[in-house]
């Protein structure tokens, strides 16, 4: 089931090859930010920390409601990742 | 003949200025690594690397690489981790190059080590299996419970010191296998016992040129030399206007010349003394200390450097550089007789490191 995830311009601009939209396969936030990291090697490391869980001044949300790495996300979701206004 | 650089670490991102052959007329980079918060950068002469060694609030901790100077970076954190049932790392504070691998310092206390240029890590656990972190614990100073310095053995892989705050000073003989504390004589002054085995507040550990068994450190509560690798410290404080300071760094040929910059006692401020910046200079392995002021403000500069922010060159005579907490960047091309400022208006500058380049 593919989804698209949007990912913040800082963590594009840290990974060349990423770009802001791009869609994978998955049933969940874990899934997918595993898939994304099958693309780009390390992306895992700046969004999930020990755990695991998602880092504490990341937010992640699907069709626009606050998740988890657990939280499922259905056909055609959109998940957005965003730094949290707490981070810095 | 070499270009001088220097590598610059701030709150702000990392920062390369170039000094040319003569140490002068620098220019500054824009901020590097993606403007991250970066303690510390060190240069690998064997490969030509730079490794800069910081973390993001949002991103987590991180080593990058350049090969190229700094012009172009790449990072990783695969296996800087105490693992999903461990304590979270923010951030790393000291990145060494040492004998063709690279040894990671980070917070909470703890030593990493890449054997493949900085792609991937593995925890040295055996230090944080060190009795100590159990009885009487680990505690951390202001900054944090953080593992900022790594001295390694000139020659000897299987050697190599590391300071932890605000937990003393351990050393290997065995390339990590077991660590043993190495803070004898080394006051703990905020302690009812001020002598313990481990305990002691270290904020820097430095190595004297051409002798692996003198070392220095400049510690919460004194400045201190060892002649036997660390297994017994001197006081040497005397004749400086406080004991407290962050910053030490020692002459890259003279075995008995080191620099510190006291600062204020940490309940007023851990700033210059009276708002006079002044370096301080020993030519006798601390048996006195000469102030060092020409060039610096000397009215209302109450400004703080930190553990990383000072350096020396190799140049002869050598060349000596610190940063401030308040960005300001000041450089002596004579041992610290005299000083200028190499650049101003950075964000608050946390390490400093000098290099020549061909």
């Amino acid at each position: 089931m593919a989804v698209t995830v949007i990912l913040p311009r800082s963590l594009v601009s840290l990974l060349p090859g990423t770009s802001r939209s791009t869609e994978v396969v998955a049933t969940t936030v874990a899934e997918a930010i595993d898939r994304l990291d099958e693309q780009t090697p390390g992306i895992r490391n700046r969004l999930v920390d020990s755990g695991p869980t998602i880092r504490q001044h990341i937010n992640v949300f699907v069709d626009g409601e606050l998740a988890k790495l657990d939280t499922p996300v259905r056909p055609n979701a959109t998940i957005h990742v965003i730094p949290a206004v707490s981070g810095g | 003949m070499t270009r001088t650089l220097l590598l610059v670490g701030t709150r702000k991102g990392a920062f390369v200025l170039d000094g040319g052959r003569d140490r002068r007329g620098w220019s500054v980079s824009e901020p590097l690594c993606e403007g991250w918060p970066i303690h510390d950068l060190q240069w690998d002469s064997s490969t030509g690397s730079i490794y800069a060694g910081g973390g993001s609030s949002w991103y987590g901790p991180a080593v990058f690489r350049s090969d190229d100077l700094g012009k172009s970076w790449t990072h990783s954190s695969e296996g800087l981790t105490y693992g999903d049932d461990g304590p979270k790392i923010p951030t790393v504070w000291n990145v060494t190059p040492a004998h063709g691998s690279i040894f990671a310092g980070v917070e909470p206390a703890g030593l990493f080590r890449s054997d493949d240029g900085g792609k991937t890590w593995t925890h040295v656990s055996a230090l944080r299996d060190h009795p100590s972190r159990e009885n009487p614990g680990w505690t951390p100073g202001a900054g944090g419970l953080i593992l900022h310095t790594i001295v390694p053995h000139p020659t000897d892989t299987d050697k190599m010191w590391i300071a932890i705050s605000a937990v003393g000073t351990f050393a290997t003989e065995d390339g990590g296998t077991s660590w043993v504390a190495r803070n004898r004589g080394v006051s703990a002054c905020f302690q009812p016992d001020p002598y313990p085995e481990t305990g002691q507040c270290v904020h820097k550990l430095v190595m004297a040129a051409g002798d692996p068994d003198s070392l220095y450190q400049q510690n919460h509560c004194g400045v201190y030399r060892s002649r036997d690798g660390g297994s017994s410290w001197e006081d040497i404080s005397a004749g400086l206007p406080s004991e407290f300071g962050f910053a030490m760094a020692a002459h890259p040929r003279d075995t008995e010349a080191a620099w510190v910059i006291p600062l204020s006692h940490p309940e007023e401020g851990r700033v210059a003394p009276d708002g006079a910046l002044a370096v301080w200079r020993t030519r006798n392995r601390g048996d006195a200390w000469e102030r060092q002021d020409r060039g610096l403000p000397q009215e209302h500069a109450y400004v703080g450097v930190l553990r990383e922010a000072m350096s020396t060159d190799r140049g002869d005579p050598a060349g000596v550089y610190f940063g401030t907490s308040t960005g300001q960047l000041y450089g002596s091309t004579d041992e610290g007789a005299s000083w200028q400022m190499v650049a101003d208006h950075l964000p608050p500058i946390w390490g400093v490191q000098a290099i020549e380049v061909d």
